[in-house]
């Protein structure tokens, strides 16, 4: 299959990657590739690894003491997982947004400036703050109530919050681990819209167990699934359209048709 | 999907800035704080150290006065420091006696309103006794003491006969630990009983099993190890409890098995001897350490196979 | 019913066999809820018995009757009329030493007011009476006295009163007050909290958030925690004697500091010890409320680049701190009530000057309360009622406050 892909465009690379919780494999020998400035879906049945994928992106998986991989992360060609690198540094330059939204027990303005200031930024704060809402869709909102905690904010709000605090810290990937399972359908539009903008200078990854979402949102699509030891394999990878259409595998054709998961 | 198994083909500049950006920083403050908390952590270690070393040597110590034999220690029924008799026997004797009272109380009533608290008890009932004996558990030992001398004690001797109730008396000092210790049997007892999956329950009541038959034949044996765990921390309490017998169990040691008599314990001897104005180094001194390392091994067997039993519970329900 | 008479017995013996198991069972019911009531009744006789010796009709014997001294009470004479009683009444020996001591003139009105009842008054109790032994026989007592002290006076004294809590430790038990041993009390706790907060509250997050549950070290430093948490206090006590009272007594005497001619018995020595005594449960409560914070915040954190310590000091204590607090009040409450191991590192049981650093001996509330206790005469009975309701009332007000601070806690959070 000859994607349609720059390969000089390439931001992020898992090369063999293999990821264990203790002894158990939970994903095996993954080859991705993720292109700059797209938004790529990675969708599958649940438990199939997709969260462990994305986590091992950023380096999350540190925290859970049992997870060890194989394999390489290469991040513009640099491994991430070498001896030499910091997974602060890495965390700041792939950011994350988690299912259920969790904003800090803060108001709204400090949610932004925190990771901002932790990171050095020394410029105009009310600015920055500023910037990212509105690249977050969210300043109209809340421009009047900065000062108000963030936990009065509906879930759409919160999770589009979560999302300007990760742009504060200037990332060059966001990670979303299914950002819109707990939200209302208008909240998710919202969402998939500000994403769309945001593919202009962010590259995204996105895990969805909704098929339409990917089917909607994104350039890309990765299809994982398990094998019989339940680890998780990639299937297939690809742009979406040829996904959804002319699926290559028969796995991934009966998953998109509703004939499995 | 061999063709996704692209060739890296970055620009050469990028890749170099990137590994510097990602290179890992040496955060001195970060070290300096998870240093800092390590040793935190430490101190509990090192005073754990120092109450094994510190009551060891000073019980080699005493233990190597020519007056001291260790054999005579365990097994003679005489403590008359002045006089070079050092045998434990008396204190040991005292501090078994007032702990079985206290047991005599503590176990059965502490047992039994932790099955009134988990079995029967409605939201309202617990919400008024469980503080109750929570209060219970808060006060200090020093006011249970005075409790014992200025009540208890009367009201025995009001009973038995002033002839034959001393005013400090082992019996006392006893029961009044036990209604110190209650509420520690009955809300680690009540813990255990409240870990047994409702499931079990509700199997026994589909057979027609009454409330009791269900509380007594099913709900307790599954938490039997939990409140044999409560059972044994409420011993290592009432063995390691000073301020009672203090002040109630009467000072002076004596070899007596009558509950109306005053016998001093382990506790009480070691709060009488480093009260008074001892010469440091000398026998009576040093002894207070030996009868402290007793206390300590005592009281840490038995909170270890306690900890053991817990865990045991634990692991099956949760 | 008449059909089978078989099944009818059959149904009988089903239902008096039932009704025997309820009726056991309510017997029992009846009897377990019996012992908890009992954890009542044991707190209320205990109140009762303090409450009733807090007041009390004492036998005063007065070697000089107030009234007689003068014609207004003696708490209304200006300082003047007090020092011109003294002279009056006094030999000039004895006035001229009390005046070398510290000029009478120059004395505050309490303590010249002390000086007459110390020096004229001279107040005796004899005998003391409690409140519900009045109750129930005020005329045999009053005969009594009339026998045993025919020069002495009933009067009725409540033991808990402003001066009992303003006044320092006396020898003489109508003027002795608690003011010292609170004092005592008060420092002894500040240096408690000032090392075992920090320490405790460290190791809490070292084993939380730091430590690696799978390496052995780190299991053993958490089984000892438990482990401690059960020690006997009157161990902390021998060890608080062994290491800061003998082993580092140059520092805690305050000699390294140029303190001279002291021991290592200070209010240091017992805020060391007592630190140690509640260090386990302090860290016990504190690793339940960091336990207690959602991992969600974390992963936020650490999401945006936050390093582990940022990511605690900014996100994980602020959420815990309540859980913080309340468990560390609960440990400090049982440290202020704790008192085998003051005995053992020496507590003075009588001092009458207040503390005025972590060098001086001291004294404790608990301590005069055993001290008191212990004492063979009726009003000290008396006394230590009324020490008793004043720790009490001070444990209440703490825990309290830890409910309050729970609950405010919990709302928030709702
Ligand atoms: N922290 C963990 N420890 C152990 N196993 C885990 C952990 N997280 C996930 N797993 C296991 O790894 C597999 C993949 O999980 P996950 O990546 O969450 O799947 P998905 O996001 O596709 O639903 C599952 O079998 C899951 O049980
Ligand atoms: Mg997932």
């Amino acid at each position: 299959m000859t994607t349609q892909t720059n390969e000089n465009n390439i931001i992020i690379q898992a090369n063999d990657l293999s990821i264990y919780y203790g002894s158990f494999r939970a994903v095996k020998n993954v080859n991705l590739g993720i292109q700059r400035n797209k938004i790529t879906a990675i969708i599958g049945p649940s438990g199939c690894g997709k969260s462990t994928v994305l986590r091992a992106f950023n380096r999350m998986n540190d925290f859970v003491q049992s997870a060890h991989n194989d394999g390489k992360i290469l991040f513009h060609g640099q491994d991430i997982y070498a001896p030499e690198v910091d997974p602060v540094q890495v965390r700041q330059m792939i950011g994350m947004v988690f299912q259920k939204p969790n904003p800090f027990p803060k108001s709204i303005y400090e949610n932004i400036a925190w990771g901002a200031r932790i990171n050095g930024y020394k410029g105009n704060m009310d600015e920055l703050v500023e910037n990212t809402l509105q690249a977050a869709a969210l300043w109209d909102e809340v421009k009047d109530n900065l000062k108000k905690s963030a936990l009065a904010l509906s879930g759409g709000q919160q999770q589009r919050l979560c999302i300007a605090r990760a742009l504060a810290v200037k990332p060059e990937i966001i990670l979303m681990d299914e950002p819109c399972s707990a939200l209302d359908p208008i909240a998710t539009l919202k969402i998939e819209d500000l994403m769309r903008e945001l593919s202009v200078k962010y590259s995204i990854i996105i895990v969805t167990h909704n098929m339409q979402q990917a089917a909607r949102a994104s350039d890309l699509t990765a299809f994982f699934t398990m094998d019989e030891d339940r680890a998780g394999l990639m299937v297939e990878y690809g742009e979406t359209s040829q996904i959804f259409t002319r699926p290559k595998d028969k796995r991934t054709e009966d998953y998109i048709t509703g004939r499995f998961g | 999907m061999a063709s996704m198994e692209i060739t890296q083909n970055i620009n050469q500049s990028s890749a170099q800035n990137i590994s510097t950006r990602l290179r890992r920083q040496t955060r001195i403050g970060e070290n300096l704080i998870q240093g800092f908390l390590f040793l935190c952590g430490m101190i509990s270690i090192f005073t754990t150290i120092g109450i094994v070393f510190e009551l060891g040597k000073e019980s080699l110590l005493f233990f190597s006065t020519p007056e001291v034999k260790l054999i005579e220690f365990f097994t003679t029924t005489t403590w008359q420091p002045s006089i070079g008799k050092f045998g434990v026997l008396p204190l040991v004797n005292s501090t078994l006696m007032t702990t079985i009272f206290a047991m005599l109380i503590a176990l059965p009533l502490g047992l039994a309103a932790a099955i009134y608290l988990s079995e029967y008890a409605s939201h309202k009932a617990r919400s008024i006794l469980k503080p109750i004996l929570e209060i219970l558990a808060g006060i200090p030992t020093v006011v249970y003491g005075y409790f014992a001398l200025t009540f208890m004690t009367p009201l025995l001797r009001g009973i038995f006969g002033e002839d034959n109730v001393q005013i400090y008396n082992t019996l006392s000092a006893g029961l009044v630990m036990g209604i110190m210790i209650l509420p520690l049997v009955s809300s680690m007892s009540e813990d255990a009983l409240s870990a047994v999956p409702r499931s079990l329950r509700d199997a026994a009541y589909g057979l027609g099993a009454t409330r009791l038959e269900t509380a007594i034949k099913i709900v307790l044996p599954a938490a039997l190890s939990g409140i044999i765990a409560a059972f044994i921390i409420g011993i290592s309490r009432a063995i390691g409890e000073t301020m009672i017998v203090a002040v109630a169990a009467g000072s002076g040691p004596a070899f007596t098995f009558n509950p109306f008599k005053g016998a001093e314990t382990m506790t009480g001897y070691i709060a009488r001897i480093s009260g008074g104005d001892l010469a440091y180094d000398t026998p009576d001194y040093n002894s207070i350490f030996a009868i402290g390392l007793l206390l300590f091994g005592i009281t840490l067997i038995l909170n270890i196979v306690s900890r053991r039993l817990v865990a045991k519970y634990r692991e099956v329900y949760e | 019913m008449i059909s089978d008479p078989f099944a009818a017995t059959e149904h009988n013996r089903v239902a008096s066999g039932l009704s025997r198991r309820h009726r056991t069972g309510k017997i029992w019911q009846a009897i377990f809820f019996s012992a908890t009531v009992i954890g009542l009744v044991a707190l209320v006789a205990l109140l009762w018995t303090v409450l009733d010796k807090s007041f009390s009709y004492v036998a005063i014997e007065y070697k000089v009757d107030p009234a007689t001294l003068s014609s207004k009470p003696l708490q209304e004479l200006t300082n003047a009329e007090l020092v011109n009683l003294l002279e009056a009444n006094l030999s000039k020996n004895r006035f001229r030493t009390l005046d070398r001591k510290q000029t009478l003139t120059e004395r505050t009105h309490a303590d010249l007011l002390t000086l007459i009842y110390d020096n004229i008054v001279e107040p005796r109790a004899l005998a003391s009476y409690s409140m519900s032994q009045w109750i129930a026989s005020s005329q045999e007592i009053r005969a009594e006295v009339a026998e045993k002290y025919p020069d002495a006076k009933l009067e009725f004294r409540a033991w808990i009163n402003g001066d009992f809590l303003i006044d320092p430790l006396s020898g003489d038990p109508l003027l002795v007050g608690v003011r010292t041993a609170l004092m005592g009390s008060l420092f002894l706790i500040l240096i408690t909290i000032a090392v075992a907060f920090p320490v405790g509250v460290g190791s809490a997050i070292y084993l939380e958030e730091y430590a690696d549950k799978n390496k052995w070290y780190n299991r053993i430093i958490q089984t000892n925690i438990d482990n401690l948490a059960g020690v006997p206090s009157i161990v902390y006590g021998i060890l608080g004697l062994a290491i800061f009272v003998r082993t580092l007594a140059p520092l805690t005497s305050g000699a390294l500091f140029g303190n001279a001619d002291a021991n290592g018995r200070t209010i240091l020595s017992a805020g060391l010890t007592m630190a140690l005594l509640i260090l386990p449960v302090l860290i016990i409560n504190s690793q339940e409320a960091i336990r207690a914070v959602p991992n969600s915040l974390r992963q936020a954190s650490y999401g945006l680049g936050a390093t582990k310590w940022q990511t605690i000091w900014n996100h994980v204590l602020p959420q815990a701190l309540p859980g913080i607090l309340t468990g560390t009040i609960l440990a400090v409450s049982r440290a202020i009530g704790e008192t085998a191991p003051l005995i053992i590192v020496g507590a003075a049981t009588f001092i009458t000057s207040d503390p005025t650093g972590p060098f001086s001996k001291f004294t404790a509330l608990p301590i005069q309360i055993y001290n008191w206790t212990t004492r063979p005469q009726e009003v000290y009975r008396n006394i230590a009622a009324a020490g008793i309701l004043v720790l009490l009332i001070s444990l209440l007000t703490l825990n309290a406050a830890a409910i309050l601070l729970r609950n405010r806690f919990s709302r928030q959070h709702a």
